[in-house]
């Protein structure tokens, strides 16, 4: 890209709202990895180890408009995390995406049962984010 | 070792004249890391020796071109057509195809077979409308071995992560051990065979929609005019082409003309009778 396209990229990128998520996992590791992925996204990125951290940040900060929710953690696991967010009305604009090692059929239908708006299956590649940002609504603001 | 510059040329001037891939000086690994698996399985030590070999074992020449092709495909890849597709076009040509309530569509290089079923998963799921109607999916491709994978339809993990929504995968698919397969009802709206762009083509119907994506980057100038002639003449009055989203008729004469909208593009026939007009 030559430099014209990238400052005009960047004016662009700032003139917008910066968009929020939430990555919420038990490991340090994933979360960096989700935050790295995110950022690149122009997302602004923060974190919660666990679903009980989770509602707890939440409660007290701006809802963001996207959460990425691991289902295995200690404490409330993801699907209980989104089974509670689902239960108040105020949270219904935030897009919650289950980013899981569960591959399962039955799991994928319940986690969208409960309220999740997308489904994610680790491993998986900065591409298969994107593509789930798009389908989301939320590609718009991808550099 | 490197590959010798002698067996590079033979792929190059063999892939050029046979699938018309333009296959750049300096892309000696591309040629190693892919035909690397072929020579192995013929009990090759070297690729230099399967090179040999096709002079006088002419069955390799196929999978060595076959194997030069490129397959990176994904579920409802570059979103935006489909989602033109889905608000825009086909309501209009269900509108054009009323009284005679048939549809035909060919994705021209459809690989593994995502592009095909993204077709036939948007028309089931969002017009019902045409269980009445016949419509028939042609999905082609040059290589004989990737067609007989997108036939199977089944698909990794990996493969339905991308692009795909977890309702449609729910709706459309089931487990297969390791694999996704997709439903009977979608896998039967699509019909596979095999189809070379820079060859003779079959007998082919008129099309209504016409998928050529990430195809024509690996033709020259002479060949992406030739292939894009003879689609033209198959494309039906009213209907659309969509490129790939790099590739465009820039700097080729056709007589394609660009339809632009919001957030997307294709192209149609150029007709000075044409009635179509691009809304924003």
């Amino acid at each position: 890209m030559d430099q014209s396209a990238s400052n005009s990229s960047e004016s662009v990128q700032k003139s917008k709202t910066q968009l929020r998520a939430l990555v919420v996992d038990d490991s340090r590791s994933m979360r960096a990895i989700l935050r790295r992925a995110l950022e690149q996204c122009g997302f602004e990125v923060l974190e919660a180890v666990n679903g009980r951290d989770a509602v707890e940040r939440l409660a007290m900060m701006r809802i963001p408009d996207l959460a990425l929710v691991d289902w295995n953690m200690p404490e409330m696991t993801g699907i209980e995390f989104v089974i509670a967010i689902r239960s108040d009305k105020n949270y219904n604009a935030m897009r919650i995406v289950m980013v899981t090692t569960e591959t399962e059929m039955e799991q994928v239908e319940r986690a969208l049962k409960a309220g999740a708006n997308e489904y994610v299956m680790k491993p998986f590649t900065r591409e298969v984010l994107v593509d789930k940002l798009t389908l989301l609504g939320l590609g718009d603001q991808l550099p | 070792m490197s590959l010798e510059q002698a067996a590079f040329e033979r792929v190059q001037r063999l892939v050029y004249s046979l699938a018309g891939i333009v296959l750049e000086n300096g892309k000696e690994y591309l040629v190693e890391a892919r035909l690397a698996p072929i020579a192995k399985t013929h009990g090759f030590t070297r690729i230099e020796e399967l090179i040999a070999q096709l002079d006088i074992k002419p069955d390799l020449i196929a999978q060595v071109v076959e194997a030069m092709t490129t397959n990176e495909t994904s579920f409802f890849r570059d979103h935006r057509p489909f989602e033109l597709i889905r608000t825009k076009i086909m309501p209009e040509l269900l509108l054009k195809r009323e009284e005679r309530r048939t549809l035909d569509i060919w994705c021209a290089a459809c690989s593994s077979g995502q592009e095909p079923y993204s077709v036939a998963m948007l028309l089931h799921d969002n017009f019902p409308e045409l269980a009445s109607w016949r419509v028939r999916i042609l999905a082609t491709d040059i290589s004989s071995a990737i067609l007989e994978r997108a036939r199977c339809a089944r698909f990794s993990q990996l493969e339905v992560n991308r692009g795909l929504g977890a309702a449609q995968l729910v709706k459309h698919f089931h487990r297969e051990g390791l694999q996704w397969e997709l439903k009977p009802e979608l896998r039967n709206m699509v019909n596979f065979t095999q189809l070379n762009l820079i060859a003779n083509w079959p007998i082919l119907p008129t099309f209504d929609l016409v998928f050529l994506r990430n195809v024509m980057i690996y033709f020259d100038v002479e060949t992406k005019r030739k292939v894009l002639a003879k689609l033209s003449e198959r494309v039906a009055q009213g209907g659309y082409i969509f490129l790939g989203g790099g590739e465009s008729t820039l700097n080729i004469d056709t007589n394609l003309e660009r339809v632009e909208f919001e957030n997307s593009a294709c192209y149609r026939v150029a007709s000075p009778s044409s009635n179509i007009a691009a809304r924003p």
